[in-house]
């Protein structure tokens, strides 16, 4: 017995969200399946946008033929890129012609924050203007992007409030006092100390992000005071810490944190830290687990719900059940280790990318494992890289290539199927870690293909 | 100008350590240079085999006796930096009886202990060789790891009197009336421990004599000296898996061939190895052919291997030398033995010996043969007790065990820092509360993060031979910003960044012949996570140009205007005048962001 719907999605992070919502808001019946039930842990809960035009060509020519060995890294070196872009809107033109972003246009991207802003409403910041904000992330460098958790407004660089950075000397993510120097070097426009405070050595030496945040949001007693206070009061006397240019002294206004400030009830926690202290207070997204990420992806599920979408996890979509005239009938779905035939009008795949495992790899190559889909790739996996880690790497780029529906095409530019349509991080073309787009590329390339998958289901 | 010392050695590796610890336990004034930190050239680019001789015991006998009798002192000295493995010459069946009994009489021929087992006991021992593997010859082959070897030799050295100095590449030698009686050394950032953003100088160390003990580098240094030192360097890939598939060195028992060896080595198994000769030791082709050589000609033996993931692959050169006039074509033929080469005699210019050849398993024996012909040279009388002395950690075993009490770690964390400090863990461990990891894919904690950044300054990589860290699954994609956050303490920011930034580099470096499957998906997530979330490649602190911050948004001028009462809006409310003062004086910038991005 196929299970049928106009239009099944593949996948389960923002690009599949997006493109359900989309597709569902046209009218058309939506379903979604996911092999994994996380795929936001490991993002910082930032929407970034466009960031950066990275430099597409080395100040150093590459090399040719193998690596070769040597103390010394190989030479090539790159240009700085141009950014950070303050407008993420206007530099779209300057990306490479097979950038989702020239396939799909700025519209998408405009209507698809527009969309990210509806679904979460007051738990994100940031739709009240066009331009990116700069947000210090946990390596103490700030990072460009059009979205951010409200936990993480009083942190904006822009900002020009004198700031505490907090760590603590049981977590190992980040120095604060080195946090504080970074921002420093980058110029912002304002005076900022880091202090590493005792706190979490209450916990395990080792003890898990997820654990403290647990605690402050059930305000649990550390050796006998809540864990609110306990924390307030590790913090208060570096409240001073802040010297000016003149060697002057200020009282910090605001105060950044680890991004574990509670779970559930963050606004609480975060509410009863600002009192205590008398300063703003913000969180500092993180690496995974990341809890802005996890929240944002409970956020995303609710809304997916809100909206009508049926979605199912942790059942990978193994390969195509059955096609003919050059359109997808059904694909397989494996529940445990029995397959079904899941039937649609239209397919949307947003599986994600390498590390999603939208895309699969060997030795001898890349590939694209649901559909077995075209993926632009140099032959030769030693033209996969190039030799400085943060240049213009070809595998950041690797990705099935959309037409202007988001259709995915062959080798020759035709597409492979009418009804099948690409969107997020298996969508090749966009370096997006280095542009900082991966959310809006998702965000644009979800919400065309949604869009595109119910026009093709309503026909 | 400085004072005359008695010994120059030049060459951080195992043979340059031993002979630095020797000289300094006979009472010699001695001085290690290295150009880059301990281990860099060919000692820290090999497979870790401690051989029992077995592998040399049909085609140079000489050598696989040297092999297992230096076997049994390593164990003795160095009980931390040795890892009892045992090792198998496996038989398939395509592989020469023959060979297999030359093998074994060799083997006995040259007292080491030797055992044949069928194919099936070998399987037991070892479930994942091939179901036709046929027989194994069992005999003590180990692991040795190569860096704290090295370092306990330099420290046990430099607690006898000797300066070590790393990251300081001569630049010449010496020669004064026909003699050598120095060299000149750059100390890249001043002399000690290495600091980033440390503006150079050089150096110039008078010395007795000079012992050139670079290996695939010797030509170079004899260069200087303007003597011809003809080293044949020959290339060595070794190729990283994440696990260990096995827990005994497992050698193809078949004449001299390429990727013939695996070698079990902490938590990861090392392939090895090609054989080819190369020009320059600085200077070669990694190529893709050789990875995948290991792996599938090293399936053969353990098919898991087909399919397994790999973390990285690196090359070594090894210093193959012969004495001029021998002209063999093959690089797999020409011996392992090492020869000392006296340039007084050779070359008609006293004051430097060089040593080529040889490989680890033996570098005490070659470094007391160095020794003493230095110490004869210079008329000084000593004998040499390197063959018994313990090296430093490697005294008490029993401490290991009790760790994990006293210090409240988990077990495999205790055990494997109690593995890796050897006797020093008590003083080490002791010193950091809290002690949380850093990391995890080799439960490296802060302690030796520290103690390592003691000894070797804002070098990471340095940090990392001695610890681990940032050598497992990750490649220190979720470590290297929390290694170098360990600077902090002491280092101002830039050296931290710039320290970071270099570990990062070099262990992308392996990462790149690594490159499929789950590697290639940890490599993107890597760059996803220091570049798209660190943001560690636009870092406006990295860039030429300066940011203008009022360009972007500095957040919704509504604060505290905004009803949810939580966060920011939060603390203005209970914050009474103070967030309003802010929201007044930041009130015209936030009014002209608002009015200017209005029409959208």
């Amino acid at each position: 017995m196929a299970i049928d719907s106009d239009v099944l999605v593949i996948g389960g992070g923002l690009a599949a969200v997006t493109a359900a919502v989309s597709a569902s808001r046209e009218g058309a019946d939506v379903r979604l399946v996911s092999h994994k039930a996380s795929t936001l842990r490991q993002a910082s809960g930032l929407i970034d946008a466009l960031g950066y035009v990275p430099a597409t060509e080395p100040a150093k020519p590459l090399r040719d033929g193998p690596p070769t060995a040597g103390r010394e890294l190989d030479p090539d070196e790159w240009p700085d890129p141009e950014g950070p872009l303050a407008d993420p809107y206007e530099a779209i033109d300057r990306l490479p012609e097979s950038h989702p972003y020239r396939i799909v246009g700025a519209d998408a991207l405009r209507e698809g924050l527009d969309l990210f802003d509806d679904l979460t409403g007051d738990a994100y910041r940031g739709g009240h203007t066009d331009r990116n904000a700069l947000v210090p992330t946990f390596g103490g460098a700030v990072k460009p992007t059009a979205r951010y958790p409200a936990a993480a407004e009083a942190g904006l660089a822009s900002d020009d409030r004198p700031m505490l950075v907090v760590g603590f000397r049981s977590l190992t993510e980040y120095d604060a006092r080195a946090f504080a120097g970074r921002l420093e070097a980058a110029g912002v426009p304002f005076d900022v100390a880091g202090a590493e405070v005792e706190f979490a050595e209450a916990f395990r030496a080792d003890a898990k992000i997820t654990r403290l945040a647990k605690a402050l949001d059930h305000d649990e007693e550390i050796d006998g005071v809540p864990a609110r206070e306990a924390l307030a009061k590790a913090v208060a006397p570096h409240l001073h810490d802040v010297v000016d240019e003149d060697g002057g002294v200020d009282r910090v206004e605001r105060v950044g944190f680890p991004a574990f400030l509670g779970d559930d009830r963050g606004d609480e926690v975060r509410a009863e830290l600002a009192d205590r202290l008398g300063a703003d207070v913000f969180e500092i997204p993180m690496g995974p687990p990341s809890l802005p990420g996890l929240r944002l992806e409970d956020r995303l599920f609710d809304a997916l719900d809100a909206e009508g979408v049926r979605f199912e996890t942790g059942n990978p979509v193994v390969g195509v059940e059955s096609a003919s005239d050059g359109r997808v009938e059904a694909v397989a779905v494996d529940r445990k280790g029995r397959t079904a035939p899941y039937g649609a009008d239209a397919f949307v795949l947003a599986t994600g990318g390498l590390v999603g495992k939208g895309l699969d790899s060997d030795r001898e190559g890349v590939r694209e494992p649901v559909f077995d889909l075209y993926v632009d790739q140099p032959d030769d996996r030693y033209e996969w890289f190039v030799d400085d880690a943060f240049g213009d790497q070809p595998y950041a780029r690797f990705g099935v290539r959309p037409d202007e529906r988001c259709r995915p095409t062959d080798a020759d530019g035709a597409v492979e199927y009418e009804n099948v349509f690409a969107a997020g991080g298996v969508v090749g073309g966009a370096d997006a870690a280095r542009e900082k787009s991966a959310s809006g590329v998702s965000l644009a390339t979800g919400l065309a293909a949604g869009r595109q998958a119910a026009t093709e289901a309503n026909q | 100008m400085d004072r005359q010392v008695d010994v120059v050695v030049v060459g951080g590796g195992s043979t340059g350590c031993g002979v630095v610890r020797d000289l300094a336990r006979r009472g010699l004034d001695t001085v290690l240079v290295e150009k880059g930190n301990l281990t860099h050239g060919t000692t820290g680019r090999m497979h870790g085999l401690l051989h029992s001789g077995g592998r040399y015991a049909v085609s140079d006998r000489k050598s696989a006796k040297e092999c297992i009798e230096e076997n049994m002192v390593l164990r003795d000295i160095a009980a931390h930096c040795v890892e009892e493995t045992g090792g198998l010459f496996v038989k398939r069946p395509e592989d020469s009886e023959e060979y297999f009994q030359e093998k074994l009489e060799g083997c006995k021929a040259c007292d080491i202990p030797v055992e044949v087992i069928d194919g099936e006991e070998a399987r037991r021992r070892e479930p994942y060789l091939a179901r036709d593997v046929e027989k194994a010859i069992a005999l003590p082959d180990g692991a040795v790891d190569p860096f704290r070897l090295c370092v306990s030799n330099a420290a046990d050295a430099r607690e006898h009197g000797a300066r070590i100095e790393t990251h300081a590449p001569v630049t010449d030698v010496l020669v004064e009336d026909g003699e050598v009686v120095g060299v000149e050394i750059e100390h890249e950032t001043g002399p000690g421990k290495r600091v980033h953003r440390e503006p150079g100088t050089t150096e110039e160390i008078r010395s007795r004599h000079v012992v050139n003990a670079t290996g695939a580098w010797a030509g170079n240094v004899g260069e200087m000296a303007g003597v011809d030192v003809e080293v044949r360097p020959s290339k060595g890939v070794m190729t990283v898996m994440n696990t260990r598939q096995v827990d005994t060195v497992i050698n193809r028992c078949r004449p001299k061939g390429d990727a013939d060896i695996i070698v079990p080595h902490e938590t990861a198994c090392i392939l090895g190895t090609t054989d080819e000769e190369v020009d320059d030791p600085e200077d070669y082709p990694e190529e893709d052919w050789e990875v995948d050589l290991m792996i599938e000609t090293l399936s053969e033996l353990v098919p898991a291997l087909e399919d397994a993931r790999t973390l990285r692959s690196f090359w070594g050169v090894r210093p193959l030398y012969e004495p001029p006039g021998t002209g063999t074509e093959d690089p797999t033929d020409i011996t392992r033995d090492y020869f000392l080469l006296d340039h007084g005699d050779r070359d008609d210019l006293p004051g430097m010996t060089t040593i080529v050849g040889g490989k680890l398993t033996t570098y005490r024996m070659m470094a007391e043969s160095i020794s003493d012909h230095v110490c004869e040279t210079l008329d000084h009388e000593a004998t040499c007790d390197t063959a018994d002395a313990p090296l430093p950690g490697s005294e008490s075993e029993a401490r290991m065990e009790e760790l994990m009490d006293e210090f409240g770690l988990r077990s495999p964390v205790a055990r494997r820092s109690g593995q890796r400090l050897g006797s020093r863990a008590d003083d080490v461990l002791d010193e950091y509360d809290p002690n949380p990891i850093v990391c995890n894919c080799e439960s490296v904690t802060r302690a030796e993060v520290q103690d390592a950044v003691g000894e070797a300054g804002s070098d990471l990589n340095a940090v990392r031979l001695r610890t681990r860290a940032s050598m497992g699954n990750c490649q220190g994609g979720f470590c290297t910003h929390r290694i170098a956050s360990e600077l902090a303490e002491e280092y101002p920011e830039p050296v931290v960044r710039d320290a970071e930034d270099e570990l990062y580099q070099e262990r992308w470096k392996g990462q790149r012949h690594a490159l499929w499957g789950e590697q290639l998906s940890q490599a993107m997530l890597n760059h996803m996570l220091h570049a798209t979330t660190m943001n560690r490649d636009g870092d406006p602190a990295n860039l030429d140009d300066e940011v203008d911050f009022g360009a972007f948004d500095a957040g919704a001028d509504d604060g505290a205007a905004d009803a949810d009462g939580a966060g920011s809006a939060g603390t203005a409310a209970t914050d009474g005048g103070r967030a309003n003062d802010d929201a007044a004086a930041d009130g015209d910038r936030a009014n002209d962001d608002a009015a200017a991005d209005g029409g959208r």
